[in-house]
């Protein structure tokens, strides 16, 4: 019979319509800020620093690798140096331009300090469009708290890994 | 095919020029036709690419390593980014002759089948939409979609940018629940997929405007290049899944769907069945992934510190079945740590070559329909 297949069709619909009243599967919005879908841990958004007990003790050594390393290039970091200008194992200035970042994730695969992580927040609307989105260092320090918080898993590998290097205790003029 | 104006003496008629697009949602993205019509028959179509035009390719002669370009190539074809990320590992692999661990394997085809399932489900949705079923077939589609992405974003962090493939394996492993997950797709994929053919593939509206529209005969598409659903629908039993056993595609059973005419009807009902056998993968593969790495030791060391990434002097072509049709690296290594020459053999671009020959003598709503069909996406055509 001509036009059953669009009644077919529409029986679909019709079947869909009426159950998105009763089950969860056929009705998948979410009402955004209202109802949030919980984040997952591999979610991965912006880098953040992380320090471990105090914001002067950042774990970053400012070795330059995760900004030789990002494909769109948009960490600056500028060593630390004291008085004497001699450089210090920490960054003066570190910046990650998030207009720029495309959320690739390899700088935390590549830093072997463990300082550098994705962060889960999204949230980040701004006004402007240069200033506002490149984040300095002040902005993107976080505890290390944060971290287990955020990626209980990969926090406690991580902390595991920390703890073993920690262990033999070899001098670190040595490993220089 | 040639197309020629009719003569009517006692009325002067004139064609008409139409650029259509490239800020159109039927173009697909920013792609623009120049078309010249009689009366609304498509006379001349000339397509206009570039308008997304990235720098792919000399982007990724310029970065510091191998590994930087990975993040690049989700964006080419950025609906189905696993296989992109695959055809990209691959090239680099035979480059530098690398083993992948037989459980990267696994999940490499895994997640290149779900792609498929993921693209196949989306191009009908917005075919739907092209032929003018406004929103009710793809917002089921990205319904179905959503559990595929989650999935994704799960195992690789991101839903669609997933960066996941490394040389030598893959990034991270796979989370616990992966597999149970799968599994659960796979049960309900079938069932969705008749949900489908039920609202669409009998309806009398979608074959007035699909069957005989748009015929790509079988030699066109060969000396063209076509590959992919679009070959196939047009009878040519070609599919390098099948040709080349790439990765551990021969292992498994799963067949070929060809079509008989080549119009834009055999296209979508090629989609749907090439669905079918991917769940067929899909099943296999999931039943047979062993335990063990996720990446080798080489591989692991090279993603830890890219720059030390250096393949031997050479050239190497890996290629693979993308869900559009084939997908090629050609890299070019002077043993350094970037390639010395990087090209994309990308399918949505090539398969859209031979979109005037399918368009002359219809109607301009067919043509996009027929634009539809081809299955591009900007990403990739543009680089």
């Amino acid at each position: 019979m001509f036009g059953w297949g669009v009644i077919k069709g529409m029986l679909v619909t019709l079947k869909n319509f009426i159950l998105s009243y009763f089950t969860k599967e056929r009705l998948t919005t979410v009402q955004y800020p209202e109802e949030r879908l919980p984040v997952k841990e591999r979610f991965r958004n912006f880098p953040f620093l992380i320090y471990d007990n105090k914001p002067e003790d950042l774990r970053c050594v400012s070795c330059d690798i995760c900004a030789k390393e990002c494909p769109p290039k948009c960490i600056t970091i500028v060593r630390d140096s004291d008085e004497q200008g001699k450089p210090l194992k920490r960054p003066k200035v570190f910046d990650i331009d998030f207009s720029i970042c495309m959320n690739c994730g390899i700088c935390e695969e590549v830093c072997p300090f463990d300082a550098i992580f994705m962060d889960h927040e999204f949230e980040l609307a701004k006004f402007g469009r240069f200033e506002d989105l490149n984040y300095r260092k002040e902005d993107l320090l976080k505890p290390a708290e944060h971290f287990a918080k955020i990626r209980p898993q990969d926090a406690a590998r991580i902390e595991a890994k920390r703890r073993a290097k920690a262990q033999p205790a070899t001098p670190e003029t040595k490993t220089q | 095919m040639e197309y020629t104006l009719k003569e009517t003496p006692a009325l002067e008629t004139q064609t008409l020029e139409v650029s259509l697009g490239p800020q159109h949602p039927s173009t697909h993205g920013v792609f623009r036709m120049d078309v010249v019509l009689d009366g609304e028959t498509i006379v001349k179509l000339k397509p206009v690419m570039g308008y997304l035009h990235r720098n792919h390719e000399k982007l990724a002669e310029n970065m510091t390593s191998y590994l930087a370009s990975m993040p690049y190539t989700d964006r080419l074809d950025y609906i189905c980014s696993m296989t992109n990320n695959f055809a990209y590992a691959l090239a680099v692999e035979k480059l530098a002759n690398l083993e992948v661990p037989e459980r990267a394997q696994y999940i490499r085809i895994i997640m290149a089948e779900l792609t498929r399932l993921v693209n196949h489900t989306l191009l009908i949705g917005f075919l739907l939409n092209d032929l003018g079923a406004f929103f009710t077939p793809i917002l089921y589609a990205f319904r179905e979609r959503e559990k595929i992405l989650d999935l994704f974003e799960d195992v690789a962090g991101s839903r669609m940018m997933c960066n996941y493939f490394r040389f030598g394996g893959l990034k991270v492993d796979v989370t616990s629940d992966f597999i149970p997950r799968v599994r659960q797709i796979i049960n309900k994929y079938p069932k969705f997929l008749d949900e489908f053919e039920k609202l669409l593939s009998e309806n009398e509206i979608l074959m007035a405007r699909c069957q005989n529209v748009g015929v790509l005969p079988k030699e066109l598409a060969i000396s063209a290049g076509v590959t992919g659903p679009m070959l196939r629908a047009s009878g040519v039993p070609y599919d390098i899944r099948k040709v080349d056993g790439y990765s551990i595609y021969n292992r498994f059973k799963f067949r070929v769907p060809i079509g008989e005419k080549g119009d834009v009807y055999d296209r979508y009902y090629m989609r749907l069945l090439e669905m079918r056998e991917s769940i067929k993968i899909l099943d296999q593969a999931i039943r047979e992934i062993p335990d063990g790495e996720y990446i080798s030791k080489i591989g692991a060391a090279g993603a830890r510190s890219p720059r030390t990434f250096k393949p031997p002097k050479g050239d190497a072509y890996g290629r693979i079945e993308a869900p559009k049709g084939e997908l090629g690296f050609y890299l070019v290594s002077d043993g350094t740590t970037k390639p010395y020459r990087y090209h994309v053999r990308s399918s949505s671009f090539i398969n859209l070559t031979i979109l005037e020959d399918m368009c002359l003598g219809h109607k301009i709503a067919d043509a996009i329909v027929i634009l539809g069909s081809i299955d591009i996406v900007l990403g990739e055509v543009d680089r």
